[in-house]
């Protein structure tokens, strides 16, 4: 059998003799994947303009428009928790956002049970953009127009890497579900 | 893509109750964040706690990658630097020959300058840095303009020092953790600085717009006494940064003063220093509000 086609004893996850999916992995990974989106900005140092996407918000909602059901409606409580420690707005910007921003998906999903990946991306869009204005209003400072207009580049770049966050998330996808364990 | 089936109840009870729950607990989760929002509006510095002791977890990691970070740009300064290396060398060679000659006329300035103050009595000790570390990395993500400094309470940075880079101002220390600290740069739009013009007493504030600007604003109001390329620098009114520190560059004019590029781009500095507080007196007297009275 494995001379003719060494893949028929295999799917998309792997082997599927002797193997099993590892419990840890699969659900682990989300959140791990969300937090280190989190810390990622903090890397880089951009002392002129808010130039770097929010990657821990577009994570999460990438997880969540494209695995429905993996992460709870609750989710945004400690991943906002954790993010508030890194991105620099006020604490508690995050656990909120994140939390309307779970429950925004949710409503929506109850409307449109079934999406196109452009749907998601509008919703990614619309989210993000959301965000970032709240960002911008809820930072602490008192909110001026010029740095309305500073944020134009980053609510850009926000919406075009949507569709790499996703492929991203999609293959974690994949190795969240490979199957690792032994049996 | 086909919508799962976990979010659909049924008649089963349990599923129904705990689907209920959920938003229940992801509703108390936003109010709860509306809250903390609300607080940290009033009480900035309430959570520096543990967002300082985030920093220093992160900081082996923010601190490697700050320091791969300067070693591949000054890599990349050694490359660009061999474009029309000929022309450039010839005219860098008359330039520093000009600036040895000024050198020795500033140390002959400053000669002259120490025998004055040695006559009027006055004599200023030598200011050395507090600590001399690399900026690890920003808020970059935020509207609000921070940077990460790799040296904390432990190092002797307390909240309030200046931070400057060789070229000027980098901005002040916010928050303190052990090993890391926050640091409020001049862009951000909380910041205010006094400052006066280079070579005169032309004195205004320099406050940050969020968009990588100074605004200048000058306090004597009247004709506008600014041109284009004029240099700010610190005036010390305030009392935390010592006076002469290079700031910004005026790049615009506008009614009320202008608008200016600061010097020293945090994301183009290696290390920066530390310092200690000017004059805390000063500092403590600014921050006073008027009805009070100042002194014991």
């Amino acid at each position: 059998m494995e001379r003719i086609d060494p893949r028929a004893r295999s799917d998309a996850y792997g082997s599927r003799l002797n193997r099993s999916h590892s419990v840890v992995v699969a659900n682990v990974v989300p959140w791990i994947s969300i937090m280190i989106g989190s810390l990622l900005p903090i890397f880089f140092v951009a002392a002129a303009l808010p130039v770097v996407p929010p990657f821990g918000f577009l994570m999460l909602l990438a997880w969540r428009l494209m695995r429905p059901g993996l992460l709870p409606v609750w989710a945004g409580i400690p991943l906002g928790i954790f993010d508030d420690l890194f991105n620099g707005q006020p604490f508690g910007f995050a656990i909120l956002t994140w939390s309307l921003a779970m429950l925004a998906i949710e409503a929506l999903e109850m409307r449109l049970p079934w999406r196109a990946f452009w749907q998601d991306w509008l919703t990614a869009g619309v989210l993000g953009f959301t965000y970032l204005l709240t960002g911008w209003l809820l930072s602490g400072a008192s909110p001026n127009f010029h740095s309305l207009i500073a944020i134009v580049p980053q609510v850009v770049i926000t919406i075009l890497i949507f569709p790499i966050m996703s492929r991203i998330v999609a293959r974690l996808d994949l190795w969240r579900l490979w199957r690792w364990k032994r049996v | 893509m086909a919508p799962s089936n976990q979010r659909r109840s049924g008649f089963s009870k349990r599923a129904q109750y705990n689907l209920f729950t959920g938003y229940i607990v992801a509703g108390i989760g936003a109010l709860i964040g509306a809250v903390l929002l609300g607080i940290s509006f009033f009480q900035p510095h309430l959570f520096g706690g543990p967002r300082g002791v985030a920093q220093d977890a992160a900081s082996p990691a923010t601190e490697t990658v700050a320091a791969a970070r300067t070693g591949s740009k000054s890599l990349w300064d050694s490359v660009s630097g061999y474009y029309r290396a000929g022309s450039k060398n010839a005219e860098l060679k008359r330039e520093v020959e000009l600036a040895r000659i000024r050198l020795q006329e500033a140390e002959a300035l400053r000669q002259e300058n120490v025998r004055l103050k040695g006559l009027l009595d006055l004599h200023d000790e030598e200011r050395r840095p507090v600590a001399v570390a690399r900026l690890v990395g920003s808020s970059s993500s935020s509207t609000r303009r921070f940077a990460y400094l790799g040296a904390g309470t432990d190092d002797g940075v307390r909240v309030g020092m200046p931070v400057r880079s060789a070229r000027g101002v980098v901005g002040r220390i916010l928050e303190t953790g052990r090993a890391s600290s926050r640091v409020l740069l001049l862009t951000d739009s909380e910041s205010v600085l006094p400052v006066r013009r280079a070579g005169d007493e032309t004195v205004a504030f320099a406050e940050g717009r969020g968009d990588s600007l100074l605004r200048i604003k000058l306090i004597n109001l009247g004709i506008n006494p600014l041109k284009k390329n004029d240099m700010f620098v610190t005036s010390g009114a305030g009392g935390y940064y010592a006076p002469g520190t290079a700031v910004a560059i005026v790049t615009e004019l506008t009614d009320d003063g202008a608008l200016a590029r600061i010097v020293s781009d945090p994301a183009a500095t290696d290390y920066v220093s530390v310092e200690e507080i000017f004059e805390p007196e000063a500092a403590v007297g600014a921050r006073t509000p008027i009805e009070e009275e100042l002194g014991e």
